[in-house]
C-alpha cells in the first residue's frame, strides 16, 4: 500500500502526544481485555435453561406430599408442555456421612423434563425399563467406585419397605450434566417400585416439576395450577425451579452490567479524549492536507487517509492492550484463582478489534470529513497570513 | 512562434463572503506562451494569488474560460481539477509546505502516489528531481533537518517530478534572505530555459522578477501594465 508511509507518519508528528494517545487506549483496551473476559467468564457456567421449568410443591411444608393425581389437572393446563415428579427419599447408604440427594422420579418423564441429563442411550432405555433401576451422577460413581451393574443398597429412614427390609437398587446408568442447572450429586431411582414397595403414601410425591412453554408466562401459569387446588386437601404452590439459581444468575447479570458500565465510561472519555486530539491534529494539518489536494489527491483519497490514519492509531492501541491482557491472565490465576478460568478467547479479540474500528471511525469520521470539505484556496490563504 | 499555453479569457473573479461580493479580477485577459518565464506583481490585495490560483487549476472562474494547453480548466469537475492539476501542474509555495513527517524523498514521492509507477521507478524519479535542484545527498533529511532555501529546493523537486509543462510559484522567494532567494530563481531560470518549463511566478521582488523573460502589474483586478523584462 503506496500510502502506508503517508499514514504511519501521523504517528510521529507529534510523538510525544502520539505516545499519550496510544497509552490511553492500550489501557481501555487492556480494560476491556481483562474485564470483558472476566465477565464472559462469570456468565458461562451460567444456565438460563431452568427459566422454563417450574416446581410445584405443597403449599405448607415440604414434607408434606401432593396426590400423583394432580398431575393430570396440571397437565390440562395450558401451556404446560411436560410433567414429572420427584419425592425426597433420605435413607442410608453404607454410614451416615455419605450423604447425597436420593430422588424417586418416573424415568422416562424426568429425563425429558430434564435433556441436560446426559447417559448413553441404552443407560436410558435400562433406566426406563427396569423397576428396581437407578442412576447416579458420574462424580458419586467415580467416588464409590461404582459402575453400572452394580447394586446400591440402602437402609429406609422415612420410607420402610414392605418386607422391613434395605432397598435394593440395580444401577442402571450413570450420568452427566449437560449444563449446571442440575447437580449431578445425586441418585435418580424409579418411583413406580418405590412406590408399590413403601409401606404406605401410596400415590404421593414430594413436587411435580413441569416444563412451560412460554417463560413470559411462568407467572400465569403457575398462578393457575395453585388456583386449581385452592382450598383442597393439599394446596400447591408453584415457583420457578431454582429460584436460588435465578437470584444467583440475577446477580451475575449484574456483575456483567457493572463491569460493562465500566468499559463504556472508559471507551466514552477515550473517544472524547481521542476525537479531541484527532481533531486538533487534523486542524494543524490543514495546510498539509491542502498541499495534497493542491498536487491532485481527491477529496475522496483525502479523507480515506484521514480516517486510515484513525484506525492505524485505535488498532495499534488495541492489540498490544489485548495481547497484554492475554498474557496476564495467567499471572493473576496465580494470585486469584477465579482467574483460571479466564480466558482470552479469539471471539474476545475480534469483539476488541471491531470495538477498535469502531472507535477509529467515530473518532476519524469529523476530521476525516473536514479534511474532505477543505477548501484548497482557503487552506493555503490561511497558511500565508 | 511559441504557442500559446495560457489562454485566460475575459476572466472575472467574485468571492462571497456572507452576504458581501468582493470582486476580485475583472474581466481579465492574460496569454502566456509555452516556455515563458512570466512573474506577476502587483500591491498586496491586488488579486496575484487569486490569479495564479486560478492557472493551477486550484479554483474555478466566476466568470469567463481558462484553456491550458487544450483543456478548458474552468469546466472540469473537482475530480477531473486534480487529476488535471496532479499530471499537468507544479506548485512552488512561499511557505513550501513540505510534509514534516516525510524525508525530503518521500515529499517528492507525493505526486507519483498518484500515478501508477512502481516503488522502485518512483525513487528513482524522485532521486533524479532531487538531482535537478541540487540536493541529491539530502533525500533522507527530514524538512527539519534542512535549510530554508533546501526546503524550497525540495518543494521545487516535489513540483516537476511529475513532468508537468507548467509550474506556478506564490512568492517563492518571499521567506529567503537576497542570497538564497537568487538560488532559487537561477534554479527556476535553469528549469524554464533548459527543461522547457512555462512558469507564472507572483512576487513582490522587482530584483526577482527580473529573472523572469518579462513581468506584468495587477492591480485592483486588472492588468495595469504589461513590460517586457
Ligand atoms: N478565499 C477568499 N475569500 C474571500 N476573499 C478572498 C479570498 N481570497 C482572497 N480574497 C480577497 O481577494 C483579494 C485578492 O486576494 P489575493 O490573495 O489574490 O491578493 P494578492 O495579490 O495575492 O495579495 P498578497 O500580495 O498580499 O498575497 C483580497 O482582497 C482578499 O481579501
Ligand atoms: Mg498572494
Amino acid at each position: 500500500m503506496k500510502y502506508a508511509g503517508l499514514i504511519w507518519g501521523a504517528l510521529y508528528r507529534k510523538p510525544v502526544r502520539s505516545a499519550l494517545t496510544l497509552a490511553s487506549l492500550f489501557i481501555a483496551f487492556l480494560l476491556f481485555g481483562l474485564l470483558h473476559s472476566v465477565s464472559v467468564a462469570f456468565s458461562q457456567g451460567i444456565s438460563f435453561s431452568g427459566v422454563d421449568r417450574l416446581i410445584v410443591a405443597p403449599k405448607y411444608s415440604i414434607i408434606d406430599d401432593i396426590p400423583l393425581s394432580y398431575s393430570r389437572q396440571i397437565k390440562s393446563v395450558d401451556g404446560v408442555e411436560l410433567i414429572a415428579h420427584q419425592s425426597w427419599f433420605g435413607g442410608t447408604y453404607q454410614d451416615n456421612k455419605q450423604f447425597f440427594p436420593r430422588w424417586p422420579v418416573p424415568p422416562k418423564e424426568f429425563m425429558e423434563v430434564y435433556p441436560e441429563l446426559m447417559m448413553p442411550d441404552e443407560q436410558r432405555e435400562a433406566f426406563i425399563n427396569t423397576r428396581t433401576g437407578a442412576i447416579i451422577g458420574k462424580d458419586l460413581a467415580e467416588s464409590y467406585g461404582l459402575k453400572v451393574g452394580d447394586k446400591i443398597p440402602l437402609i429406609a429412614d422415612i420410607w420402610v419397605n414392605k418386607d422391613n427390609g434395605p432397598w435394593i437398587f440395580d444401577l442402571v446408568g450413570i450420568f452427566e450434566a449437560g449444563d449446571d442447572s442440575i447437580s449431578i450429586d445425586q441418585m435418580f431411582m424409579n418411583y413406580a417400585f418405590f412406590d408399590e414397595y413403601r409401606q404406605d403414601s401410596q400415590g404421593g410425591v414430594g413436587t411435580f416439576v413441569i416444563r412451560i412453554s412460554d417463560p413470559d408466562r411462568t407467572a400465569a401459569i403457575a398462578a393457575e395450577i395453585d388456583a386449581m387446588f385452592a382450598n383442597s386437601a393439599d394446596e400447591t404452590k408453584t415457583t420457578t425451579e431454582k429460584a436460588y439459581n435465578q437470584m444467583f444468575a440475577n446477580q451475575i447479570g449484574d456483575i456483567a452490567f457493572i463491569m460493562t458500565g465500566i468499559l463504556s465510561a472508559v471507551f466514552f472519555t477515550i473517544l472524547l479524549l481521542t476525537g479531541n486530539t484527532m481533531s486538533q491534529a487534523i486542524r494543524e494539518r490543514i495546510p498539509e492536507l491542502a498541499i495534497l489536494k493542491t498536487i491532485g489527491f481527491t477529496n475522496i483519497s483525502v479523507l480515506f487517509i484521514v480516517l486510515a490514519e484513525s484506525l492505524l492509531i485505535a488498532l495499534v492501541g488495541c492489540i498490544p492492550g489485548l495481547v497484554i491482557a492475554h498474557l496476564l491472565i495467567p499471572g493473576l490465576a496465580g494470585a486469584a484463582p477465579f482467574f483460571e478460568a479466564v480466558e482470552i478467547t479469539p471471539t474476545i479479540y475480534l469483539q476488541g478489534i471491531g470495538l477498535a474500528l469502531l472507535l477509529g471511525i467515530l473518532v476519524g469520521l469529523p476530521p476525516a470529513l473536514r479534511a474532505m470539505r477543505l477548501n484548497i484556496v482557503d487552506a493555503l490563504g490561511e497558511h500565508a497570513t | 512562434m511559441a504557442e500559446t499555453l495560457i489562454d485566460v479569457n475575459e476572466v472575472s473573479k467574485v468571492y462571497h463572503r456572507g452576504n458581501m461580493e468582493i470582486p476580485v479580477l475583472e474581466e481579465l485577459i492574460l496569454s502566456v506562451d509555452e516556455g515563458d518565464f512570466l512573474a506577476l506583481m502587483g500591491p498586496s490585495g491586488s488579486g496575484k494569488t487569486t490569479l495564479l490560483n486560478l492557472i493551477g487549476g486550484l479554483d474555478q472562474p466566476s466568470h469567463g474560460s481558462i484553456t491550458i494547453g487544450d483543456e478548458h480548466i474552468d469546466q472540469l469537475s473537482q475530480g477531473q481539477l486534480a487529476n488535471w492539476r496532479s499530471r499537468n501542474v507544479g506548485f512552488v509555495f512561499q511557505f513550501y509546505n513540505l510534509l514534516p513527517v516525510l524525508t525530503a524523498q518521500k515529499n517528492v514521492e507525493l505526486p507519483l502516489l498518484l500515478t501508477n509507477l512502481s516503488t522502485a521507478e518512483r525513487k528513482k524519479r524522485a532521486q533524479a528531481a532531487l538531482a535537478v535542484v541540487g540536493l541529491e545527498d539530502r533525500s533522507n533529511h527530514r524538512p527539519s533537518e534542512l535549510s530554508g532555501g533546501q526546503e524550497q529546493r525540495v518543494a521545487i523537486a516535489r513540483a516537476i517530478v511529475s513532468d508537468p509543462a507548467l509550474l506556478v510559484c506564490d512568492e517563492p522567494t518571499g521567506d529567503l534572505d537576497r542570497a538564497t532567494a537568487d538560488e532559487i530563481l537561477e534554479l527556476l531560470q535553469v528549469l524554464n530555459k533548459e527543461y522547457g518549463k512555462t512558469i507564472v511566478m507572483v512576487t513582490h521582488d522587482p530584483k526577482a522578477a527580473e529573472f523572469a523573460n518579462r513581468s506584468l502589474h495587477l492591480d485592483k483586478g486588472r492588468l495595469a501594465s504589461a513590460e517586457a523584462a
